[in-house]
């Protein structure tokens, strides 16, 4: 059984047209996915290259239940997205872009609260909370304090502590060190590398750091334009394309530079 | 092989993530502790413009039992306090969690959306309570009110049964931040203007026109304020208050699965059209 098993995945979102006709504004439809297809063994670690408006976070949305497809379909552990929604979301956890948490509430009162979810009572959070927060490298002396106080990049490392307390068997990495600063980040990607090792993980990781992508994952997929037009090892693409770096190998798959991201902006899909 | 746990622990999961709805809520309410009491006063002064009108009244030579018009009155105005504490509280919580951004990692864990919804509004239920019963207390002090029969068990028993209904309206209404995060949330006021006009909270339901009297029977606040009024003023017991208590049972029956059948088709178009992100 495959971790992960994507087939011909399919989203599509309406987009407000600037241009009126007879005074009503026209809606375009927008692929932010299409035809997508892949697997994913367990415990392997794939990652999805794509500039914004790809459609990664979109991909991440449809394999964490919050988004419903327009077509195809997506298994995780045999369990179907839409149909066993349920039994995918005690699976599944996810870290993000931004962190979000309720900002008035401490690190410690946001993770109790997610864990309940996940049917976690008082007993077990109060002794897994602190051991979590002090691997991700979060000072445990400052779990009291409320979000709001706290730096973006302590912020990502409670949000990955979150995503880890549940021991979700799928981890969804979306874009997970952007914005932060560059100690913070190597910090989380050390943290990866080490849920690698030591939990028994199959991390999806969304990024537009092909640094990042080639140093922890095991496979690289290129998602341009909702299409994913390539999933090999870093080696391979780069042999596929003829590149030497990965960089060229995107240029070489997309026929744009990783940074141009004009033609993204207007298909307008950030879903 | 299956990693998914078995129906077993679905009961005790089920209670645990109840709680943690609670147990959130609980302590956003402590962060906001000086904004509450700062509401309180917004709550007391609109009480007071209420109850004074008894006495204005008869201060412009009217003949009237100020005692029972001003407990008329205040019964009014603190179930009419207790509804929009309901109905805000649930409406804004979801709202909330769409501002934070934390709606998405709520909606993706697995939890019974009916379980996480009746959270939300059994806490706000005790809050209001908690909120209404000092308020009432303050103003009942302030003015010397006489309750000498006043049967506040049996009004409790009717505010408990009818506060299901509430939890039901509650629950449609804030399936609106869903739909839209700007303006879902004020929106909610309709539900609450609505029931405000037509369920007898400052005037007997009999002044309104026919087609207004009819929409009150559908109402639950109608049998809540007749019901809890009775057990206040004249000390009605429960067997007599029996003619309030099965609508408010049968509204309640229905209110509350068609306001979480209401919210998850509400879910699902949010996760169709993608309304659940905040951004990124």
């Amino acid at each position: 059984m495959f971790a992960v098993e994507v087939d011909n995945l399919r989203k599509e979102f309406f987009r407000r047209d600037a241009t009126r006709t007879h005074l009503r504004k026209r809606r375009k439809r927008v692929a932010a996915l299409e035809d997508v297809t892949f697997t994913m063994e367990r415990g392997e670690c794939v990652a999805i290259l794509g500039q914004n408006g790809s459609g990664k976070s979109t991909l991440v949305r449809l394999l964490s239940t919050l988004l419903l497809p327009d077509g195809g379909s997506a298994r995780i552990f045999g369990h179907d997205v839409v149909g066993e929604a349920r039994s995918v979301q005690r699976l599944v956890n996810r870290v993000s872009v931004e962190a979000s948490f309720f900002k008035k509430m401490s690190s410690e009162e946001n993770l109790s609260y997610a864990a309940r979810f996940y049917g976690m009572g008082p007993a077990e959070t109060r002794e897994k909370i602190p051991m979590i927060l002090s691997r991700v490298g979060f000072p445990t002396d400052r779990k009291h304090e409320g979000m709001e106080h706290l730096s973006r990049g302590m912020q990502q490392k409670v949000a990955l502590a979150r995503a880890l307390l549940t021991s979700p068997v799928l981890l969804l990495l979306d874009e997970p060190t952007t914005g932060l600063d560059p100690r913070s980040k190597l910090e989380v990607q050390e943290f990866i590398r080490e849920v690698r090792r030591t939990h028994d993980a199959t991390i999806l990781l969304c990024t537009h750091d092909l640094q990042e992508a080639e140093l922890l994952s095991d496979r690289i997929g290129i998602l341009d334009r909702g299409r994913l037009i390539s999933l090999a090892p870093a080696g391979e693409l780069k042999e596929q394309y003829r590149a030497d770096t990965l960089e060229d190998a995107f240029f070489s798959a997309t026929g744009r530079s990783f940074e141009q991201e004009d033609e993204d902006a207007e298909r307008g899909v950030f879903a | 092989m299956s990693v998914v746990p078995g129906p077993s622990s679905s009961l005790r999961h089920e209670a645990v993530s109840f709680a943690g709805v609670i147990e959130r809520n609980w302590y956003l309410i402590k962060r906001y502790g000086w904004w509450e009491l700062a509401f309180f006063f917004w709550s007391l002064a609109n009480t007071l413009t209420i109850v004074y009108i008894a006495k204005g009244i008869k201060a412009a030579g009217g003949q009237i039992d100020v005692n029972r018009a001003t407990t008329t009155l205040l019964i009014g105005a603190v179930i009419w306090s207790f509804l929009g504490l309901v109905f805000e509280f649930m409406t804004e919580t979801v709202a909330w969690e769409r501002w934070e951004g934390t709606i998405e990692y709520t909606f993706m864990a697995p939890i019974r959306r009916a379980v996480h919804l009746a959270g939300v509004g059994i806490f706000a239920v005790l809050y209001g309570v908690l909120r209404s019963a000092v308020l009432f207390l303050v103003i009942a002090l302030m003015f010397g009110l006489h309750m000498p029969d006043a049967n506040f068990l049996a009004a409790a028993i009717v505010l408990a049964i009818a506060s299901v209904s509430f939890m039901g309206i509650g629950t449609m209404t804030s399936v609106l931040p869903l739909i839209s995060p700007e303006k879902g949330a004020q929106l909610g006021f309709i539900a609450q203007g609505t029931l405000l006009v037509i369920s007898g909270v400052y005037y007997p339901v009999s002044v309104l026109p026919d087609w207004m009297q009819w929409l009150s029977t559908i109402s639950p606040a109608t049998y809540a304020l007749r019901g809890i009024r009775h057990a206040i003023l004249d000390g009605a017991g429960i067997t007599s208050l029996w003619g309030d208590i099965w609508p408010l049972i049968i509204i309640g029956v229905v209110a509350f699965p068609l306001g979480v059948w209401i919210f998850k088709r509400g879910e699902i178009y949010a996760k169709k059209h993608g309304k659940l992100k905040r951004s990124g």
